[in-house]
């Protein structure tokens, strides 16, 4: 009842009266905005006085690095949490792509061969996810939890369940190569936002996108596909999944049934954190890299604090926990960003 | 439980002010309620009506005044009080829960066991009886609440008010969804509960009704309190004026034309399940109203043209190029348009904005190399807002922040941004207060004086009437009649929607 009060439309307020005249520092405005970015330059900072080598060049490229797997899962996971969908199948997809790339290369196909097959067995893999829960109308929870678990037994069916180790993989520089001395798969992240940003903002499939997670059947009625919207997004999670895994085995050297397993938690994490809703239909793709990063500080600073694997896995719970009270929290304030005092001023 | 006509009233509202924000909702109003009588609340939107009856529901807390209970002053902080109270309020959208059976929801938090402590479904399926006779309400309990008509789903929540002894029954906007039996059924009960002495406000935009009900009519504008009159002081053209501080000249803005070539031809659309065959044209520059009761299948016929549900026979033309569409995508591409009748579920984006929600049908048309214009779209938008009179500074706003009114011109300005040639109009004007209406009226006079084919579907009978150039009414499905508006009254469009007067169409107790 009190979401209801707080409708402004429930609370006849007329259009007229709006925007509010801005009055003194308003937080949830600038929360909204800013606030991620916020968290992370004060992570920051907390870490270059706690750990003086935090701040090398190396160091920084090293979180880099070790974020880009994580950052590219997430970038296509906000495109299924922005139709109101989610993924839970991104980290079994990373393995089977990354066996299925790798054992390309060992057939003596060319790397870029190989890293094809990698990515279209993600989008392959993304594509089943998104009929079954567009054309068939499967809860997308039940769907990717089903090919998380099937995807994860093919990985191990293809490998034997044992790692494929090929030294001589044609592709290993995707992984542990440097391009203008950035590591490749941080050149690699970088492009997948840009795409992620550019396809989301100034595209109209994207804002078609907001519309299916905003409103589904308005979304239909406006004349959008909402079906091949849905499946569309999860073969974009399928595809950033697939490049992971290609990354992921490059990194390594080898085919890794087990790799990438618990990943898709960490990459909802991120986008949770990164402030876009679960609801659906809101969120910033930007937010999803800060999330990222945040993440990705978060473990390296504490290896760096010396603390322990154990007190590591508390600590990053806390996080995601705090970023859904944040997402809970911000519904609330959002309904009325454009006379934010009322937050204030409503009971709840 | 017959009260007495005491001087005391049952509930005063007493210099209620409530504050949004910069907007001031409620300005020292007033309100009082005596026992056994039925007082009209009205105002346009964004009146404060609403406001005023969440903060007696306990939903809202006031900033300043007073509210009285037989003389009482009490606090109310929460619904739960509200109840304790005695008062209940019967809102728009109803309370219920769907999935549950009529006989668990009217048993909702106060279920009977047995003595093992089980469920006692007997005892629960014969009390939720008892308690939807004393509504007159014929309805089986043991239905899953989902499945029944809106209007029935509202008997059911009067009846569980009724059940907790509720002494003040709010009704907000109860008819908005109900057809001409349902309502006159309601109808009967209201004046049943007035004699018992219960204490009824009623909230409506139709003056007709208020004036069937009402004892007195108190009258909110802007949030301020304009006054308070018996029904027999005053006329409903006073009490417009009242609401809109003005005189309303002409409402129904309607310039007849001849129109011109047939834009819309359908021929025996049929959803092979009891709507259709239905056949009708609607030419260029014609406004053609579909009419009927609610179940009569016009939102049905309409559905099927703009391809949201899926026809099984039948034919649809545009301009002579066939338009049988299998998806809202493919009409919208031969130039067909819908309003959906319930805007909040299937027009709006409500957490977008303004500007997104009025571009989203338009995208394809501003797309340089994949790259949407975005400048370009902006102007655009900005073009259909001031046609419709809407703000520039709510563009970025989310369309939540608007009122009902506003709401609904925005869906409209998508639909003329997109320059449809067809458009269907399904109860455009529902929640929408006198200001918006007209301007929505004058809005689809343009559209058709530019040519456009017009197909309205509207509960209200008298702007059905006053709209159009030609009345479809269904019945059962088909179409039965066709009436021309200028001569048609709303009592041929209702014997021909109910079918004789000896034939009382089934449609409520169905």
């Amino acid at each position: 009842m009190t979401n209801q009060a707080l409708n402004p439309q429930d609370a006849d307020v007329r259009p007229e009266a709006v925007p509010a005249p801005a009055r003194g520092f308003d937080f949830a405005y600038w929360w909204d905005r800013v606030g991620i970015l916020v968290v992370l330059i004060a992570l920051v900072a907390l870490m270059v006085v706690i750990a003086p080598n935090f701040a090398s060049f190396n160091n920084l490229l090293n979180i880099a690095r070790s974020i880009s797997i994580n950052a590219i899962l997430a970038a296509g996971m906000t495109f299924v949490i922005l139709a109101a969908g989610i993924d839970l199948s991104v980290g079994s997809i990373l393995a089977v792509s990354g066996v299925a790339s790798v054992m390309t290369g060992i057939a003596g196909l060319p790397a870029p061969v190989a890293i094809l097959v990698g990515v279209l067995t993600g989008a392959v893999a993304g594509l089943i996810n998104g009929m079954l829960s567009a054309y068939l109308a499967l809860a997308a929870f039940i769907v990717t939890l089903g090919t998380m678990t099937f995807l994860r037994g093919l990985a191990y069916t293809m490998t034997d369940g044992q790692p494929i180790v090929s030294n001589t993989l044609s592709f290993r520089d995707i992984g542990n190569g440097y391009l203008a001395g950035i590591p490749v798969p941080v050149v690699i992240m970088i492009i997948v936002y840009v795409a992620a940003w550019f396809v989301l903002e100034r595209t109209r499939y994207g804002r078609h996108v907001y519309a299916v997670g905003g409103n589904a059947e308005a979304a239909r009625l406006a004349g959008i596909n909402v079906k091949r919207v849905i499946t569309s997004v999860y073969v974009i999670a399928g595809v950033c999944a697939g490049l992971a895994g290609v990354i992921f085995s490059a990194r390594v050297v080898s085919a890794q049934p087990t790799a990438g397993t618990g990943y898709e938690l960490d990459a909802i994490a991120a986008v949770v954190l990164g402030g876009t809703s679960l609801v659906g239909g809101r969120g910033r793709i930007y937010g999803t890299l800060i999330g990222s990063i945040i993440l990705g500080v978060l473990s390296t600073g504490l290896i760096l604090m010396n603390v322990q694997f154990f007190t590591q896995l508390l600590i990053k719970g806390l996080v995601i926990i705090l970023a859904v009270a944040i997402d809970s929290l911000k519904q609330r304030t959002l309904r009325l960003p454009w006379s934010r005092a009322i937050a204030a001023q409503t009971p709840a | 439980m017959t009260t007495t006509s005491s001087r005391q009233p049952l509930l005063q509202l007493e210099g209620i002010t409530k504050r949004f924000g910069a907007t001031l909702a409620l300005n020292n109003v007033h309100f009082d309620l005596h026992a056994g009588e039925v007082h009209a609340l009205m105002g346009e939107n964004g009146a404060g009506k609403s406001t005023l009856m969440k903060i007696l529901a306990g939903n809202v807390a006031r900033d300043s005044g007073r509210i009285l209970l037989d003389g009482t002053e009490i606090d109310i902080r929460s619904p739960h009080e509200a109840v304790s109270n005695g008062i209940a309020i019967i809102h728009q959208e109803l309370n219920t829960v769907p999935a549950m059976t009529v006989a668990e929801n009217l048993a909702l938090g106060r279920e009977p066991s047995t003595r093992f402590g089980a469920l006692d479904r007997r005892a629960m399926i014969a009390q939720a009886r008892e308690k939807l006779a004393r509504v007159g309400a014929r309805i089986d309990p043991r239905r899953e609440l989902g499945q029944l008509s809106v209007g029935m789903q509202q008997m059911v929540e009067i009846a569980r008010a009724v059940s907790e002894n509720a002494r003040i029954l709010v009704l907000d906007e109860p008819t908005a969804a109900l057809s001409r039996n349902e309502t006159l059924h309601l109808f009967a009960i209201i004046n049943e509960l007035r004699d018992a002495g219960v204490g009824l406000v009623y909230i409506s935009h139709r003056m007709e009704e208020v004036w069937e009900l009402a004892d007195r009519v108190t009258v909110f504008r802007d949030g301020t309190y304009v006054g308070t009159r018996g029904k027999t002081e005053i006329s409903p053209p006073d009490v417009v004026k009242m609401m809109v501080g003005r005189n309303l000249e002409d409402l129904y803005h309607h310039d007849r034309h001849s129109p011109g070539d047939v834009m819309l031809d359908v021929k025996g659309l049929t959803d092979g399940a009891g709507i259709g065959p239905v056949s009708f044209q609607v030419r260029s520059g014609e406004v053609v109203a579909l009419s009927g009761l609610i179940g009569a299948g016009r939102t049905e016929t309409a559905r099927m043209i703009f391809g949201a549900d899926r026809s099984r026979g039948g034919t649809v033309t545009v301009q002579g190029k066939t338009a049988v569409a299998s998806s809202p995508a493919q009409a919208i591409a031969r130039g067909i348009a819908m309003v959906p009748e319930d805007r909040k579920d299937q027009a709006l984006f409500v957490s977008h904005s303004v500007e997104d929600n009025i571009a989203v049908s338009s995208l394809g048309g501003h797309v340089n190399a994949g790259v949407l214009q975005r400048a370009r779209i902006r102007n655009a938008v900005k073009k259909q807002m001031e046609r419709l009179h809407l703000r520039q500074n709510a563009l970025r706003l989310p369309v939540s922040a608007l009122s009902g009114g506003n709401q609904q011109k925005a869906v409209l300005a998508r639909w003329l941004m997109r320059e449809s040639d067809v458009l269907i109009l399904d109860e455009p004007t529902r929640g929408v207060d006198i200001g918006a209406k007209s301007e929505i009226y004058e809005v689809i006079n343009d559209l058709a004086k530019a040519g456009k084919a017009i197909l309205v579907i509207s509960s209200d009978l008298p702007e059905a009437i006053g709209i159009s150039d030609r009345l479809l009414v269904m019945r059962s499905g088909r179409i039965v009649q066709e009436l021309n508006s200028r001569t048609a009254s709303e009592e041929d469009v209702m014997s021909h929607a109910t079918g004789t007067a000896a034939q009382t169409n089934g449609e409520f107790h169905d």
